[in-house]
């Protein structure tokens, strides 16, 4: 089992994911430049981490789907291998078009962080046995409200693909109250704004984020 | 471009007195040119050469056990155990953060990152320590909201946790906010890096953002009063580019791992010149520059303005003979400029090549050696350690007490409403409103977040590798906490100092850490009035009385003067703010205490002796009256060393399920936020509270109260009558409502919902 | 020549900031503004002729610098002056 951590220039939640990955959940990982055109061979996860990758002064995520390193995602998709991407990693993937929408700025104009919860809401390899549960995770952004127009929301919501739903209150005023989304052939690819990374170890304040993990290590492990 | 011609006239508008000017001329056998008096009017400001400071600095114990760095290098460094240290800083941003909030602020955070991981640490949390003007003063809410957003605008971006802080508001602050920022990193003790240029011939490099006219004249302008035309000095606010400096961090800390640098320096204050004078300064060796090679954005860049740019994330490097291209390398991994400019020397001079007129970006071919000339040459100790020094003239009292009376009795007092007055006070009130705008979590470090303790607790990673590469990497955990009550400073600086030293070590404590080191930033008024120069000696002396008694060093710091206000009634001071900023370290993940109660039932108490029940310049007084006076509370600072011992011991032991310090607002305030925190209330006896404020409000120091298992009563009372420390038992944890017997209840959800809008008022 | 590129957010997408803006201007005592929307221009220094500009620009428009999902965008050509 192999994953790995995307960095960017400007990805500051890296160490977060392979904190989760490597240490708590035990699975290989490293880190893979931007600037590389390849993964390494056998990768079976790939994590785009939380952070500002290019500094996001023009729009989050805009410049870094131009990075090497997405091509050979996004060919890694195609195949049905697992990406996730967090927050910032959100809103790469929504920008390289890999998940449809946009992430814009929160309602209230301010950057917000604290716990949050969601609702599971479709079930996948990241979320397997894990419908209707409800998790207690953080969210770190500006820009975190979903956005897409009717039809591309009403197909999300038809095809089962809203993966969380924000409940008891929505931070940053998305649609439909969406947190996180599948995508790719085999809902390989998922996209969530709230950090699972950083709730999986009961010294942090929740270990919630560790389901998602268990999920996607034994959806590997399927394969 | 005609220099104007240098003498005293001119020099004095650029802020060197006439006998400074003389010293000067004298120092350098000649009239400086142009370019030299800017070298001159920066090097000597306030800001950089600490010359009216420098005398009582001296008084601050700087050494300990664990100080591996004390003050005089870009941060202090203190052993953290197993080969690792902890490196940190405070520093101010006053003067610009006025001017423009955001980019003030962000610049602030900025600057003090970079003096962490110049010293070849990986930065891992951020404080904030703020002062703003009266909560309904026209200005204090766009100043707030700006602070805020540039520091969340920065510390996010840059991925450093904001875990604590604290904020003040008082009319004094009006026309001059303090935003002091403190960063903390991480290094390992074989792999610290200094300021030095060492190594005659060893090639200097130039790092990252190319320069700018931003900041020229920050040092002076962060050394001068502000008047009614601050507003036109806008042009000398630097804008920060926080995406530069996460590059700049990132290949500094891998430019420092390939082991090929002397010693390396950020450009803050006064930029090239201040950083490459300091550099030679601590080496003992010269330096000479070559101008032409400055990477820059702005066309027609005189000497004078290179020199003296302060655009922001710029840092200079002293490399071995023949490592420039590694740095170079990395560099371009990380696209960011950088190039030589220059070479260590022998001859302990500061020397500054450039070709007159050429400009790079006008396309111009590149000069000629025979084309350069001598723009500067100055003997690197004129600007360092032969800076002028200045004992100020003292007043005898800095300020009278008689002046500050206070008739308590006058004050209309009711236990209940003024309890949730005070909780929805904006000085004691809920801060989630800032901490919410900050990433605290990022890093997964953050055990106990804002808000929930004393102290922010902190797990950082002994990464062997700096770069996240190491598996399971061994954990160290700390705890941080910035704290100044300016009041007591204000009413009696010697005590208010010393409390401020012994609160931020008590919070410390309230989270089971030992107090392992201090940083500070004196922010006081103009040094040239004996009264204020009165307040700082004062504040020096209770610092260095609290640190003796509490067995702590101060390992960095920053002072910030001319913190004042021309008016139509006359120069107004700030309230003297000597912030202390407070490291810990915990032995072990199971000592850490938060301040919520844990269970019904247990026991509640207070630790320490009992007091008087001092008024002056409480919060209740400032609530009632929005005035500072009367008598405020003194400390005895060795009850204070026994409850912290006795305290970090009892955590240790695993005997206390909670602890908070008794502070703004007393005994009542602290037992709101007990239950407010924990959800959870008491049922609580409280002598006298109808014959006045005194016992609920009263602001005696020295007192930290606590919960725990009945069961654990017997141990803990032997534990404290060994240490000498008083307990007085008060009563115990219960459900729903916090009440005093025979006296007021309060529901949780009253009190919360006064604490959580105590900043609405302001920010709305 | 120069390209002036204006990316704002689409009419139907909600926009926080421009919102902002309009309510800070009514708290002025600006009166008669009823909408007001944010948007970002940049500025490009092009050595192109006009009819390679306008295309070259259009596709950095639509590949960078806008995000057809959320935003629109207009170009603006002008010569040196």
């Amino acid at each position: 089992m192999k994953a790995v951590v995307v960095q960017f220039p400007g990805s500051n939640a890296d160490w977060d994911a392979m904190r989760a990955l490597r240490d708590v959940a035990m699975i290989a990982t490293e880190f893979v430049f931007h600037k590389a055109s390849s993964l390494p061979s056998g990768t079976d996860l790939v994590v785009l981490p939380g952070g500002f990758s290019f500094g996001d002064y023009l729009r989050c995520g805009a410049i870094a789907r131009f990075s090497p390193i997405i091509a050979a995602v996004r060919q890694h998709a195609e195949r049905g291998g697992f990406v996730l991407g967090i927050c910032n990693g959100f809103q790469i993937l929504t920008e390289a078009n890999m998940l449809p929408g946009a992430l814009t700025r929160n309602t209230h104009l301010r950057f917000e962080c604290r716990d949050i919860h969601v609702r599971v809401d479709a079930e996948g390899p990241f979320t397997a046995g894990l419908a209707a549960s409800v998790l207690r995770l953080p969210i770190a952004h500006a820009e975190g409200r979903y956005h897409a127009d009717e039809e591309t929301l009403a197909m999300l919501e038809r095809e089962r693909r809203v993966a969380f739903r924000y409940v008891r209150d929505n931070p940053n005023g998305s649609l439909n109250d969406i947190a996180g989304i599948y995508g790719g052939p085999r809902r390989n690819v998922l996209g969530l704004m709230p950090h699972p990374e950083r709730a999986c170890e009961p010294a942090l304040g929740s270990a919630d984020g560790r389901q998602l993990l268990s999920s996607i290590t034994k959806s590997i492990l399927a394969r | 471009m005609t220099e104007p011609t240098v003498d005293a006239a001119l020099a004095l508008e650029y802020g060197l007195s006439e006998e400074e000017f003389v010293r000067a001329c004298e120092a350098l056998g000649r009239t400086p040119n142009f370019t030299e008096l800017g070298v001159f009017s920066v090097m000597w400001s306030e800001h950089c050469s600490y010359k009216s400071s420098r005398v009582h600095l001296s008084r601050l114990p700087t050494t300990g056990a664990r100080v591996i760095q004390g003050p005089g290098e870009n941060a202090g460094v203190v052993d953290i155990g197993d080969g690792w240290t902890a490196v940190f800083k405070m520093e101010s941003h006053n003067h610009p953060s006025f001017i423009e909030p955001f980019q003030g602020a962000a610049t602030g955070v900025g600057g003090i990152l970079r003096d962490v991981f110049t010293m070849g640490a990986r930065p891992v949390a951020l404080m904030d320590s703020l002062r703003m003007g009266a909560p309904d003063h026209p200005k204090t809410r766009g100043l707030l909201t700006g602070v805020v957003a540039g520091i969340s605008a920065y510390g996010n971006a840059m991925g450093v946790p904001t875990v604590a802080g604290d904020l003040q508001f008082d009319s004094a602050y009006n026309g001059n906010i303090l935003v002091n920022a403190f960063a903390l990193g991480i290094a390992k003790k074989d792999k610290l890096f200094f300021g030095r240029a060492s190594g005659i011939g060893n090639p200097i490099l130039y790092v990252g953002a190319r320069t700018g006219r931003d900041g020229i004249h920050g040092a002076t302008m962060a050394s001068a009063e502000f008047d009614d035309e601050s507003d036109a000095k806008r042009p000398t606010v630097q804008v920060g580019d926080p995406f530069m400096q996460k590059l700049l961090l990132e290949a500094c800390l891998e430019i420092f791992a390939a082991d090929v640098l002397e010693g390396v320096q950020d450009m803050g204050a006064a930029g090239l010149t201040s950083s490459t004078v300091e550099m030679a300064g601590r080496a003992g060796t010269g330096v000479e520059l070559d101008l032409d090679c400055i990477p820059r954005r702005a066309k027609k860049l005189a000497p004078y303005e290179i020199l003296l740019s302060e655009s922001q994330e710029r840092m200079v490097m002293v490399a071995r003979a023949g490592m420039e291209e590694r740095v170079l390398e990395i560099c371009r991994k990380w696209d960011l400029d950088a190039c030589v400019i220059g070479r260590v020397t022998d001859t302990g001079r500061w020397v500054i090549k450039a070709t007159p007129g050429y400009d790079p970006l006008s396309g111009d071919p590149a000069p000629h050696e025979s084309a350069k000339q001598v723009f500067v040459d100055i003997p690197v100790s004129v600007l360092t350690d032969d800076a002028p020094k200045y004992n100020r003239p003292i007043a005898d009292e800095p300020r009278a007490l008689s002046k500050y009376p206070l008739d308590i009795a006058s004050i209309a007092y009711d236990p209940r409403a003024d309890l949730l007055e005070i909780l929805a006070s904006p000085n004691v009130g809920s801060r989630a409103w800032i901490w919410r705008q900050y990433d605290h979590i990022v890093r997964v470090g953050t055990a106990v977040r804002p808000g929930a303790a004393d102290a922010a607790v902190i797990r950082v990673f002994c990464d062997d590798s700096m770069n996240g590469t190491t598996p399971s990497p061994r954990e160290k955990w700390l705890a941080l906490k910035s704290d100044c009550n300016a009041r007591f400073c204000e009413l009696d600086p010697r005590a208010g100092a010393a409390m401020a030293v012994a609160e931020s070590c008590r919070n410390l404590a309230c989270v089971g850490a030992e107090a392992i080191g201090l940083t500070d930033c004196l922010n006081f008024g103009s040094p040239k009035r004996p009264e204020i120069m009165a307040q700082f000696a004062a504040a020096i002396d209770g610092m260095r009385d609290a640190c003796e008694a509490l067995g702590v060093a101060i390992v960095s710091g920053n002072v910030s003067l001319y913190n004042e206000t021309e008016t139509p009634e006359g120069s107004r001071a700030i309230l003297p703010t000597p912030m202390i900023g407070a490291v810990g370290l915990i032995e072990k993940p199971a000592d850490v205490l938060t301040m919520g109660f844990k269970r019904v039932g247990d026991l509640v108490a207070i630790l320490g002796p009992h007091g008087p029940g001092a008024m002056g310049g409480s919060e209740w007084v400032w609530t009632k009256t929005r005035e500072v006076k009367g008598t405020p509370p003194s400390i005895d600072l060795q009850a204070e060393a026994r409850l912290q011992r006795a305290l970090i011991s009892l955590a240790r032991r695993g005997l206390l399920a909670s602890a908070h310090d008794c502070s703004e607002g007393g005994l009542a305030v602290a037992l709101a936020e007990c239950s407010i925190a924990g959800g959870l209330g008491a049922l609580v006896r409280i002598e006298e509270i109808t014959a006045g404020p005194q016992a609920m409000f009263g602001e005696d120091p020295t007192r930290v109260i606590v919960s725990f298992l009945p069961s654990q009563l017997q141990l803990i009372e032997r534990a404290l009558a060994d240490a000498k420390v008083p307990m007085r038992l008060i009563g115990s944890v219960v459900s729903e409502s916090l009440a005093i017997e025979g006296g007021p209840t309060w529901t949780i959800h009253e009190m919360a919902s006064a604490h959580a809008r105590a900043l609405e008022a302001v920010v709305g | 020549m120069r390209a002036r590129v204006l990316v704002r957010l689409k009419r139907e997408v909600l926009d926080p900031q421009g919102e902002a803006v309009r309510r800070a201007l009514v708290a002025l005592g600006i009166d008669g503004i009823r909408d007001a929307r944010v948007g970002k221009i940049i500025e490009l220094e092009v050595d192109m002729a006009p009819e390679l500009a306008q295309q070259q620009i259009e596709r950095a428009a639509k590949s960078l610098l806008a995000n057809p999902v959320i935003e629109d965008f207009e170009i603006t050509l002008e010569n040196d002056s």
